[in-house]
């Protein structure tokens, strides 16, 4: 440089401010990566750091400004990328590294990418307590969407089949971890949801470093789990790993075996409270009962003549109580007989029956009718019998058939039924059985 | 759905409860509170003690219907 061949002397500020000039020129934008040590952040707000690697080390300085953006808390240690410009301090003849981001490596990168999701869905309002629904007090289907051959699915079984008895557990087998995983587990989600019919679902695996847990960070599986209208209890991991599907999930369960127990606590839960109510039932109606004792007790003595108020009162009460403890029998023991009754009656509706006691009904009525109609065949015959007999007997012809004759007198054909009437000479026409003669009188005798 | 039906009965059974205890009923509207109250405890406590456990996966088919399999449990 032309400043130094001339032997021009310069103050040391002066010198400075040249190099801080330079500086300032050349490196304006860097992007450098070390580790973090000597991490400082006083009252002022600033951060003040060291970067370094086995060689070198950079001090470095973040104002307060850039430091309020930082998603994460330097640590020392931490390994990060930062991006900012040189400059130099010139009270102290220091050049330092003016950060204006900062952004950790490796496993860092994802804490960051966690981190941002989960502020972007917070904002969202996907985290919110109004979107919670409520987990059931005695679900009966429960869905599992893990991978099958997991720890957790074992686990969860496990503490499900020592509990509860009364379960259908429906799991919809996943990769949990890898690439796709996510994937997988929101179209799971999804499924279960479009198949319906459960009451509740667990969403997890067993533990793992924060990548192999990485799938329940994702954005698909957040927004899958926050528009499931099956409640979702996310079961993930570790007691220690918060994941963003435990943010999003109605209930957040430690490990899987926790979900599982929180589905089954409530069993054993409702189970307390219904022995509770239960008893609160009896005393409460003992103690009426004991009430109306007492107040019937004090009847007779206030009384003049209780005795038949009393009596009748009392067997009153005692009538009741044989009712109740005889409904309490009923209700809690004796269902099946009732049952048994009532399927008598209605095996006596059975239409089956009806129709047959139709039939058997139109049998006899058309057996009747049968005799009914024979009979009075019968009887026509028999009065036909009698009636033609009769009319055979006073046919003319049948007298005929008996060697009578009729004699009529010619030509008037009259019936000739005394002697008086012909005289010798007369002409007479005899009808015999068959046939007829015409004669001539010969003589009269009378 | 057979929870909500359980939901509803053990609701139910706490009204009759809370009846009963605040003493306003004639004696005959106590027998037939607690008449009510036994019938639905009896079916809160059958719906607690079913006994009936199934495990079974879900397998998606190729053309989007399910087919359930039984699963076999390693315990």
């Amino acid at each position: 440089m032309e400043l130094f061949k001339e032997r021009r002397v310069l103050t040391v500020s002066a010198l400075t401010g040249l190099i801080r000039e330079v500086l300032e020129e050349n490196f304006d934008q860097v992007w450098v990566e070390g580790e973090i040590s000597n991490f400082a952040s006083p009252q002022s707000g600033h951060c003040y750091f060291t970067l370094k690697d086995s060689g070198a080390q950079l001090r470095c300085v973040m104002f307060r400004g850039a430091a309020r953006t930082l998603k994460f808390a330097p640590k020392d240690g931490m390994r990060v990328l930062v991006r900012g410009r040189l400059t130099l301090f010139e009270p102290r003849g220091e050049y330092q590294l003016v950060a204006e981001y900062l952004e950790p490596q490796g496993i860092g990168g994802l804490q960051m990418a966690f981190i941002q999701l989960k502020e972007k869905l917070a904002k969202e309002g996907l985290f919110s307590e109004l979107h919670k629904r409520e987990i059931p007090k005695l679900p009966r289907k429960i869905g599992v969407v893990t991978s099958p051959t997991g720890a957790a699915i074992r686990d969860i079984l496990t503490v499900l089949s020592r509990r509860f008895a009364n379960l259908e557990i429906l799991i919809s087998p996943v990769r949990v971890q890898g690439e796709g995983a996510a994937l997988e587990i929101a179209a799971a989600i999804d499924d279960l949801n479009r198949l319906g019919g459960l009451d509740v679902m667990i969403v997890g695996r067993g533990g793992g470093s924060l990548e192999d847990l990485w799938a329940f960070n994702e954005e698909v599986v957040a927004r899958a789990i926050h528009r499931s209208a099956i409640p979702v209890i996310s079961a993930v991991g570790h007691e220690i790993d918060f994941t963003i599907s435990d943010f999003v999930a109605d209930l957040r369960a430690a490990t899987p075996s926790a979900a599982a127990e929180l589905v089954v606590r409530s069993k054993q839960e409702l189970t307390a409270e219904l022995e509770a109510l239960v008893y609160r039932l009896d005393i409460s109606l003992v103690r009426r009962l004991e009430i109306w004792r007492a107040g019937v007790r004090a009847l007779s003595r206030a009384v003049a003549d209780p005795s038949r108020i009393l009596g009748h009162l009392s067997q009153r009460v005692d009538s009741l109580d044989g009712r109740l403890r005889r409904e309490a029998d009923l209700m809690l023991g004796d269902c099946g007989e009732r049952i048994e009754s009532l399927a008598v009656r209605l095996n006596q509706q059975n239409p089956v029956l009806t129709l047959r006691r139709t039939e058997e009904r139109l049998a006899t009525l058309s057996l009747r009718m049968d005799h009914a109609m024979g009979r009075r065949l019968a009887a026509s015959a028999e009065r036909l019998r009698l009636a033609s007999g009769t009319l055979n007997a006073v046919s003319p012809l049948a007298v005929l058939g008996r060697g009578y004759s009729i004699a009529r007198k010619l030509p008037q054909r009259s019936v000739v039924r005394d002697s008086r009437e012909i005289g010798a000479g007369d002409r007479l026409e005899l009808t015999l059985a068959t046939g007829s003669a015409l004669c001539r009188v010969e003589e009269v005798r009378s | 759905m057979a929870v909500e039906k359980f939901e509803t009965a053990l609701k139910k059974l706490e009204e009759v409860v809370k009846k009963l205890e605040g003493g306003e009923l004639s004696l005959e509207d106590s027998l037939k509170a607690f008449e009510e109250g036994v019938k639905q405890s009896a079916f809160c406590s059958k719906k607690l003690n079913e006994a009936e456990r199934r495990v079974e996966l879900l397998l998606k088919q190729r053309d989007g219907s399910f087919v359930k399999k039984p699963f076999d449990e390693v315990d």
